[in-house]
């Protein structure tokens, strides 16, 4: 089996601060890896240097979805070929209205799949099937992107964006994050609808709480940079019970 | 961020994509501005006495002024002398007809239309839009008028209006822009050449948008057109300007005068998308645009609303206004302007309270890139009697790259004290982080660029009729295209 996402000993900086320290991580189809570590560990820069932010730069080592080198590729190209990042701070754009900017995003996706573009009406139908996976009303939509969202609404919108756009491998960054407690089973239910077998997840978080509801195949620790302990579901309830510091002993 | 500076570059050395000129015979004042040159003008037009003994006051005026240097030079912009003597201020096409349809129009003319994407014979079928084109200083083609002159819709050039109903033109002519009110209006009283005219009778609500496209064609010829719009008790009529200019190397006066005048219970609604040329990539050339654009609620319950989406030109200087004299009156300023390359745009408006309780909206949004710079300026004045009015004014910008510049000065004069103001304003710039939101999902940078401005946009253009709204996304999307390194 081909692997959807495969990195190589990569090490990324922002500036001169040097963030990823030789990252291997390999994700075939139909799994769901979650990534969890301390603040500063390099959780988010790792998704945000997946998804090719320019604020970062790849010094060393690499990334591959479906063989292809991911790095040279714009952030958009990247976006094509099926990887989506849900975003931990998702930004406001005022005016713009949320329906106008998920089609505006659906169509160069579909163009690169060799699909036509999706009108006006198919469009509404799409939108009005999917919003139901993270249970809110049809006007959502016509709301500008993000602007006076509630955190958990935001969240809620990222989710709503991969139920449209349908990803191969969808990166989410701390969709926990300042969620209540009924924030977190909508988004996790939502997440776990879209689990297919062709397509992977790497889920980034702080806490345990949302593997309740959302069961990884694999669960990594990330320490400085770097992948320190993998196994399965079992290792995140440790770090539940004993913290991240017996991994960082581990590694000095 | 490299991709986004070479887009910024992109951006603000876009080519105008509606430079070209087209060969029709011209037949032109001679060069200059003189008594015998407005004395020639009204000739060349038959005008009735009272137009020419206007204008040679308006000209008197507007010599005074130049002997005393008084040109104005408050605005934020910056521009070489004008040497008024050497313009051309009246060019014709030669084969002036009087046409029943458009298989009559020079086909020249027909094609500089195609050209601008304006066929007249599709408009003419299709759009339910009436169109009185204005090719350079006369009118070429009239449409709609029976299904209007029905209604007792007036709606024709102005150099017909003053042949055919010279006591309307008589008593509103300058009523609310009068010859002596700055110096580029009296200018133009003195040689303007032709215009738009609408009169909308009590009670008429007018079916249709009505549409003017003016057009800057000859080398050197200043263009000074002049609109006068009355709108009767209980009128309503939307009105509709669009321009575009062929490529120059020289700058191009262009001094227009618009009025408006709505009585008790009327209604006018006047948009303009403006697409003049604006100079090469290194600031040569391109439109002066110094407009006076003005409007009197002189009735009751009265309302005049401005809309204006502004692209072009080298200079703009404009400041579309409304003197609300009825009790209850409403006005309305909508505005975006664009400022790319070395463009310079000086753009606001005045809303004048007069009457009681009256109100006013105005939305300036500015959008700077490459070296442009964009002022808002604004006054709201608020007279002793306007007891119980209301402003609302938001004005925003939008900077893209490092090299623009934004400014706001907004005046307000307030002489009640039960009277409402709000001012909000704040300057943003399209930020990293939004761009490569929308990159994530699957954007081109220029598409995210798009979408991000006419999200900015968005309140104003809510506000154009549909067609225009259409157009004027187009513009912008034209305007800020650049291919993506």
């Amino acid at each position: 089996m081909k692997p959807l996402l495969e990195i190589t000993d990569l090490y990324a900086s922002v500036g001169e601060i040097k963030i990823l320290n030789g990252v291997n991580l390999t994700i075939n189809p139909g799994e769901v890896h979650a990534i969890m570590g301390p603040n500063g560990s390099g959780k988010s820069t790792l998704a945000n240097v997946l998804a090719g932010n320019p604020a970062y730069v790849v010094t060393n080592g690499g990334a591959n979805i479906e063989g292809e080198d991911l790095i040279p590729l714009l952030p958009e190209d990247r976006a094509r070929r099926g990887l989506f990042l849900s975003f931990q701070h998702p930004v406001e754009i005022p005016g713009v209205r949320m329906d106008h900017f998920m089609r505006a995003s659906l169509n160069p996706i579909r163009k690169h799949r060799g699909q036509d573009e999706i009108g006006i009406l198919d469009f509404d139908r799409l939108v009005s099937e999917k919003i139901q996976v993270i249970d809110m009303s049809r006007d959502m939509a016509k709301r500008a992107l993000n602007v006076g969202f509630s955190g958990g609404e935001k969240k809620r919108n990222e989710i709503l964006q991969m139920a449209i756009l349908e990803p191969r491998i969808a990166i989410l960054d701390e969709p926990d994050s300042g969620l209540d407690v009924d924030a977190l089973r909508i988004v996790a239910s939502g997440i776990n609808q879209l689990r297919h077998i062709e397509n992977s997840t790497l889920l980034i978080t702080h806490y345990q709480r949302i593997l309740d509801y959302i069961t990884p195949d694999y669960v990594h620790i990330m320490i400085k940079g770097r992948i320190v302990e993998s196994g399965d579901k079992s290792l995140a309830l440790d770090v539940e019970k004993s913290g991240y510091d017996q991994f960082e002993k581990t590694r000095q | 961020m490299a991709t986004q500076n070479k887009y910024v570059k992109d951006v603000a050395g876009q080519e105008y994509k509606y430079g070209f000129v087209t060969d029709v015979e011209e037949e032109q004042a001679p060069r200059g501005l003189t008594e015998d040159t407005v004395r020639w003008i009204s000739a060349k037009k038959s005008e009735p006495d009272f137009m020419l003994q206007w204008r040679l006051k308006a000209f008197e005026h507007f010599m005074s002024l130049l002997d005393q240097s008084q040109i104005p030079e408050w605005a934020n912009i910056t521009h070489a002398p004008i040497d008024f003597q050497n313009i051309i201020y009246y060019a014709a096409p030669i084969k002036k007809p009087t046409l029943d349809n458009l298989d009559e129009v020079d086909p020249e003319i027909l094609k500089t239309y195609e050209k601008l994407g304006i066929p007249l014979e599709e408009q003419k079928m299709l759009s339910g839009v009436a169109v009185d084109a204005v090719f350079d200083s006369v009118s070429i083609a009239t449409t709609y008028k029976e299904a209007l002159a029905k209604q007792g819709i007036i709606f024709c050039s102005f150099s017909e209006a003053i042949l055919n109903h010279p006591d309307i033109v008589r008593e509103y002519l300058g009523s609310v822009v009068p010859y002596t009110d700055n110096f580029y209006a009296a200018l133009n009283a003195a040689v303007f050449t032709d215009g738009s005219f609408c009169y909308i009778p009590p009670g008429v609500r007018c079916p249709l948008e009505l549409t003017t496209y003016f057009r800057i064609n000859a080398q050197d010829t200043g263009q000074f057109e002049r609109t006068l719009i009355i709108a009767d008790k209980d009128s309503y009529v939307s009105y509709l300007e669009g321009c575009s200019a062929p490529m120059r190397d020289t700058n191009q006066l262009h001094a227009a005068v618009v009025e408006l005048i709505t009585l008790d219970n009327a209604e006018i609604k006047y948009s303009t998308i403006q697409n003049w040329y604006p100079g090469d990539e290194n600031g040569k050339g391109g439109i002066y645009n110094f407009v006076t654009k003005r409007g009197k609620c002189q009735g009751k319950n009265s309302k005049i609303s401005w809309t204006q989406v502004e692209t072009g030109s080298a200079i703009t200087w404009k400041y579309p206004s409304v003197l609300l004299i009825g009790d209850d009156s409403i006005g309305e300023f909508y505005s975006v302007a664009l400022c790319k390359g070395y463009q310079q745009a000086d753009t606001g408006t005045k809303m004048t309270h007069i009457g009681k309780n009256t109100r006013s909206t105005i939305i300036a949004k500015g959008i700077s890139a490459g070296h442009g710079q964009n002022t808002y300026r604004g006054l709201v004045k608020i007279m002793p009697n306007a007891t119980n009015s209301w402003n609302f004014t938001q004005c925003d910008s939008l900077l893209i790259g490092g090299e623009c510049g934004a400014h706001t000065t907004p005046y307000v004069e307030v002489r009640n004290s039960s009277s409402h103001l709000e001012h909000e304003a704040f300057t943003s710039r399209v930020s990293e982080d939004q761009l490569f939101y929308c990159n994530q999902r699957g954007m081109s940078i220029e598409d995210a660029h798009s979408l991000i401005i006419n999200g900015f946009c968005r309140e104003v253009f809510s506000q154009l009729p549909m067609e225009f709204a259409v157009e004027a996304t187009r513009l912008l999307e034209i305007n800020l295209e650049g291919a993506v390194g």
